[in-house]
């Protein structure tokens, strides 16, 4: 992460700052944990809505439990199914996959722009960053239901391979055994690869500009000066923008509920779609919760990991 | 910088342009879509011959889209000025004041940013569901204002962290209580971050789904995205009606965008950066 400039404060000030310490130092007598009264409240939901219900899951995870009558200790026994079951393991495959299409290509592609675009002064990218960041504000659900048309059997994307004549190629994308996953995972590169290009210009712009000239004069080309000034100066920003994308491709339950729904078969079956199909319409409520708390160490490992990776490169 | 040629910038607008186009385009056919005749087939990117908003009409009296608006304002009316309080009051302590053990109060909220709903919702139906709190908005208002908790308490901590210690410092002497310091003089400056907070605040209370779709099985209780979703499942052939109500749904948090998007736009990005 790149750190914040420091507040701007006029040194009469921080001198004052100084004395009032000492002063105020003295006559202290307030309990240093009043301060808590503040945190209390935020402390208490976030306690009781969240993390509690996180930790419930891990306990419900070791039960075998249909929802309704008493539940049966089994340990680590779902934690073994998930592993066996060919349709979890695959679901979590699935999410790996799609990790490529919601995190690389957006990446790349935001990369890729960045590069073409660091050395010159953008007027007009207000109207640019506006249209790229639309993706990220409306609900993924609204989205899903979009792409779900355009990938229909008279969307946009079969009529336009028809005008072009390769009537061969159109299908029910979303229905089609080989190609549901990828259209799936395309609709995660539509939305995302506005932002991580958003992400790296912004970064862009706290290079010194000097920099970009003094490669130029130095002779390098494009791709050089990529390489040697804009990537390395990115590093905080690429490592933000694996970590969001990752989060989404694992976590993509809205865009998967209303394109697929997992079909066909199972091919674009995911944990999220398995954890609520498990629990409320199987009525397999522990595997359904082990799954989650597998689905949620699979991410809080790959944020920890890239965090860790990005830190101590710096 | 004038360091580019003028090639470059060619190449550089038009590759921007190619991807400004593949952004709208999904937008512009469902657009498109919602503006033919109801009941016609529709195919891909068509220009209506007549510009029909009877879609509209349809979507929201008859398929209930109004209902469903109303609904997920009530859920964000709930959610975002609760968030605000609550993370001002935790951020202004965790910021300003030493508390011991502060910091690992705040590394705990942190932490809670990488919970996925996956994570928490399989119990909180059945826990709520004890409390009779499931086909409740008050349910989801409290489960949302949790789940956003970590990012709002982590921003406006960095908020206060940057406002000068020399204010609050100041205030002290002059024998102004901890509470007097938030409410006088922090708070009013503290407005443009409690504004964007309160903006994202409303985008991810918009958007939820499957915490609705979990917590509210009764779907004449539904929100717009929950309603939208089910609606799908049941009418996939109607591509207008289904058109006009997916920009209803849309529409909301839109509108909001157009007239904020400097704070949208800061927001998401230094959120996604500081988070």
């Amino acid at each position: 992460m790149p750190s914040r400039p420091p507040v701007q404060q006029p040194p009469d000030v921080r001198v004052r700052t100084t004395e009032v310490r000492v002063q105020s130092q003295a006559p202290r007598r307030r309990s240093p944990y009043r301060g808590y009264v503040y945190v209390l409240p935020a402390f208490a939901i976030y306690f009781c809505f969240a993390v509690l219900p996180a930790l419930h899951t891990a306990y419900l995870s070791l039960f075998e439990w249909d929802g309704v009558t008493l539940g049966d200790w089994v340990g680590l026994g779902n934690y073994q199914e998930i592993f066996q079951d060919s349709i979890l393991r695959r679901s979590v495959l699935n999410a790996l996959v799609l990790v490529v299409f919601f995190s690389f290509i957006p990446i790349v592609v935001g990369l890729a722009m960045t590069g073409l675009l660091a050395r010159f002064r953008r007027p007009g990218m207000g109207a640019y960053r506006f249209l790229f960041m639309l993706p990220q504000v409306v609900p993924l659900v609204a989205v899903g239901v979009t792409w779900r048309w355009l990938y229909g059997d008279d969307g946009l994307v079969n009529q336009t391979f028809r005008a072009v004549g390769l009537d061969g190629v159109t299908r029910a994308w979303l229905g089609d055994f080989g190609a549901a996953l990828i259209a799936v995972g395309l609709v995660g590169t539509w939305v995302l690869s506005g932002l991580c290009m958003m992400l790296f210009l912004s970064g862009v712009q706290k290079v010194d500009p000097s920099l970009y000239e003094a490669a130029r004069l130095d002779g390098a080309g494009p791709v050089r000066e990529f390489v040697s000034v804009t990537l390395p100066h990115l590093r905080g920003e690429i490592a933000v923008a694996m970590t969001v994308t990752t989060v989404a491709a694992l976590a993509s339950f809205d865009i998967v509920y209303v394109t697929t729904n997992g079909g066909p078969g199972e091919q674009t079956t995911v944990p999220g779609l398995l954890v609520y199909r498990l629990a409320f319409s199987e009525g397999k409520v522990g595997l359904a919760a082990a799954l989650a708390v597998v689905l949620g160490c699979l991410i809080l490992g790959i944020v920890y990991l890239i965090n860790r990776l990005s830190r101590s490169e710096s | 910088m004038n360091t580019a040629t003028r090639q470059e910038r060619w190449s550089g607008y038009a590759l921007l342009t190619v991807m400004a186009i593949a952004v709208v385009i999904p937008f512009l056919s469902v657009f498109l879509a919602s503006l033919q005749p109801a009941g016609t087939p529709v195919v891909g990117l068509t220009w209506p011959e007549r510009w029909s908003w009877d879609n509209y009409e349809q979507a929201w009296s008859v398929a209930g889209f109004s209902d469903l608006i109303q609904h997920s304002l009530t859920i964000a009316v709930g959610v975002v000025p609760a968030s605000l309080v609550l993370a001002a009051l935790a951020g202004y302590a965790l910021g300003t004041m030493k508390l011991p053990g502060g910091n690992a109060v705040a590394a705990f909220f942190i932490a809670g940013l990488t919970i996925p709903v996956e994570l928490i919702v399989v119990p909180l139906y059945f826990d709520l569901r004890g409390l009779g709190l499931t086909n409740s908005y008050l349910g989801v208002i409290l489960v949302e204002i949790a789940l956003f908790m970590p990012f709002s308490v982590f921003w406006m901590r960095t908020h206060f962290q940057s406002t000068p210690p020399s204010l609050v410092e100041a205030a002290r002497i002059d024998g102004a209580s901890s509470a007097t310091i938030l409410l006088r003089i922090l708070l009013p400056l503290a407005r443009p971050s409690l504004m964007t907070l309160g903006l994202l605040v409303f985008m991810w209370s918009w958007n939820q789904f499957l915490l609705v779709l979990v917590l509210i099985q009764d779907t004449t209780k539904h929100t717009a995205p929950a309603g939208l979703g089910f609606f799908v499942g049941q009418n996939s052939t109607d591509i207008p009606t289904l058109a006009a109500g997916t920009i209803i749904v849309m529409l909301p948090i839109l509108i909001l965008f157009v007239i904020f998007q400097r704070s949208f736009i800061a927001g998401l990005l230094q959120g996604a950066m500081k988070g």
